[in-house]
């Protein structure tokens, strides 16, 4: 064996316990920095079994837990009138915007048609348009159309699809080959055939993934309910989070483990999504960016 | 003949199938831009018909200080927030793009946050920055930092919705991360032949690989800065058995809902929201033109 290549074992030598040490240090950053992500999490479920006294102690375990303020929460706020009222809406407008942004995203993935180009500039533009803008006009239609004070503006618009899941999902599409569609057409199957019976059970982790995508969204949304809903009986939970903040926060008594312990509830069916299609929303997410 | 059938037929049925983004698009697009430029133009409570002043909304607008300290609350917080939000979560990115097999389980601690409602994320604000009791503050006095009071002081309440907005980079960074793990590993090898130490690798081969990506975070973020609602109007606006207000968290939708929806101001209102589209387009526009400069798309002839 040379000297040449001897030296060069020794280098890699070096260079590999370079990165071993390296990915350590990297490991321990991680760490410290995942800790601080979780902990107002944990810091919040573990302020929501601590009493009044002990809500800013900061501690990891509650000193006395006690479940009283659930019970306090649950006779001071209709809280499940309020998760009710919330999946009803988060259902509906998860399912309808996936089945209709599946199949706009079908139109423009798989026909080619003239027009086709612009009207899908025009898709991508209303990505980027400011909600704000349509606020008050979307106010004044459902307002002309007496659906003002329920539930019925939270969800229906997405019956007409929505431009970023269009966008997500034609990416999907595009993916597809086009030969078993021809067969399938040739053996006389018609258009709709082909896309509820081909294109959309090939594309299923996406269209779980629209939906997770919209149930996140809609289940936290405040600023519709907030404009939308006056009674209390037809808030959904964020909505009715801030009516709690308002009475027993900053604007009220001062009684933070009531406030503590709804936002508990508001969160942790959130946590509870997350688990459960957590494979769909890291790999989702990872599509939409590198192709924007 | 028979092609021009056929591709009618096409046109037909992919017309069908794109319809329900059609009729959305005149209902809840089109028509409201259109509409509230009308308004814009009004005098407008709902309760009676819209009656036209001309310009005079948008000469009050010139003229309402209450605007002018909404549009400088919004840029203060935008152009603190939108750096340090990409920054944050281009540093986390790059971490977890070292970590190698364990890079997975830090990427789901990231993320989970994100899942939290913009609302309780405004209680943990107040809660956690709380200037005398506050975790955070805690936190900070262990390194001998007397932290401010984040919550009550005008001065430290965008600083601490920017820094509670960090909480839920979740997103970008996986992102990110994505455009990370898609960079050739021969570029790294081939820079690593020539010298090029990590720094030098990360700003000469990898940003310039992942700046379509980073462009994306960062327009879409800068929008939703502009756009900060949620969060500050859950911590510092209401109307409890006392209402409060608080004027450093006085962000521009925030002024835009209450005249809308509190005032019933729908004509000033929709001006209002001219304005902001217009400012968003045009801050839009220009990260576009600069991102012409600086962003490498694959494929793109030079």
């Amino acid at each position: 064996m040379t000297a040449v290549a001897l030296g060069a074992r020794a280098d890699r030598g070096v260079a590999r316990r370079r990165q071993r040490w390296l990915r350590a240090l990297v490991v321990a950053a991680l760490t410290v920095l995942a800790v601080v992500f979780v902990y107002p999490l944990v810091w919040l479920l573990s302020a929501s079994f601590k009493p009044r006294a002990e809500i800013f102690d900061n501690r990891l375990l509650p000193r006395t837990p006690t479940l009283e303020n659930y019970l306090t929460v649950w006779d001071a706020a209709p809280l499940g009138l309020w998760l009710a009222n919330t999946l009803v809406v988060t259902a509906l407008a998860a399912t309808t915007v996936t089945l209709s942004s599946a199949l706009v995203a079908w139109g423009f993935a798989h026909y080619r048609f003239r027009g086709r180009g612009p009207l899908f500039g025009l898709v991508l533009a209303t990505m980027m348009l400011p909600g704000a803008v349509t606020l008050i006009p979307t106010y004044l239609i459902w307002h002309q159309l007496g659906f003002v004070g329920t539930t019925v503006p939270l969800w229906s618009g997405n019956l007409f699809g929505s431009a970023f899941y269009v966008f997500l999902l034609r990416q999907f599409f595009l993916r597809l080959p086009r030969e078993p569609f021809e067969a399938a057409r040739l053996d006389g199957a018609s258009e709709w055939t082909l896309f509820w019976r081909i294109a959309v059970p090939l594309c299923r982790p996406a269209l779980v993934l629209t939906f997770l995508f919209e149930a996140q969204a809609s289940w936290t949304d405040l600023m519709r309910p907030l404009v939308y809903l006056q009674d209390t009986a037809t808030f959904t939970v964020p909505r009715g989070l801030k009516a709690v903040i308002d009475q027993f926060g900053p604007g009220g008594e001062s009684q933070w483990e009531v406030v503590v312990t709804a936002s508990v509830i508001t969160t942790v069916p959130m946590i509870l999504l997350f688990f459960a299609g957590q494979r769909y929303f890291v790999q989702g997410i990872a599509t939409t960016g590198s192709k924007g | 003949m028979t092609t021009s059938a056929r591709a009618r037929r096409e046109r037909r049925t992919g017309l069908a199938f794109i319809s329900p983004w059609i009729v959305g698009f005149v209902v809840f697009t089109a028509w409201p831009i259109l509409y509230s430029g009308y308004l814009s133009l009004t005098d407008y409570d709902v309760l009676t018909d819209p009656a036209f002043v001309g310009l005079e909304n948008y000469e009050r607008m010139a003229a309402d200080p209450q605007v002018r300290l909404a549009l400088w609350n919004t840029l203060q917080y935008a152009v603190v927030q939108v750096p340090l939000y990409v920054l944050v979560s281009l540093a986390l990115a790059l971490l977890l793009h070292q970590a190698g097999r364990a890079s997975g389980f830090f990427r789901t601690a990231f993320f989970v946050p994100k899942m939290t409602p913009p609302v309780a994320v405004g209680v943990l604000l107040l809660l956690l920055f709380n200037g005398q009791y506050g975790l955070v503050n805690e936190a900070l006095a262990v390194v001998g930092i007397d932290g401010p009071s984040w919550t009550t002081d005008p001065a430290w309440i965008k600083p601490g919705l920017a820094l509670v907005s960090l909480w839920s980079v979740g997103t970008a960074v996986v992102i990110l991360l994505a455009a990370l793990q898609d960079v050739p590993t021969e570029l790294y090898d081939a820079a690593r032949v020539d010298g090029a130490g990590w720094w030098r690798r990360t700003r000469t081969v990898t940003l310039p690989m992942i700046s379509g990506a980073l462009f994306f975070v960062t327009v879409v973020n800068t929008i939703a800065a502009f756009q900060m609602f949620t969060e500050a109007y859950s911590a510092f606006f209401g109307a409890g058995t006392s209402s409060y207000s608080n004027d450093a968290a006085l962000f521009y939708v925030i002024y835009l809902f209450r005249e809308g929806f509190a005032e019933l101001h729908m004509g000033y209102a929709s001006a209002l929201a001219w304005l902001l589209f217009v400012v968003i387009m045009l801050v839009t526009a220009v990260q576009l033109a600069v991102s012409r400069c600086l962003v490498y798309y694959e494929g793109e002839q030079r």
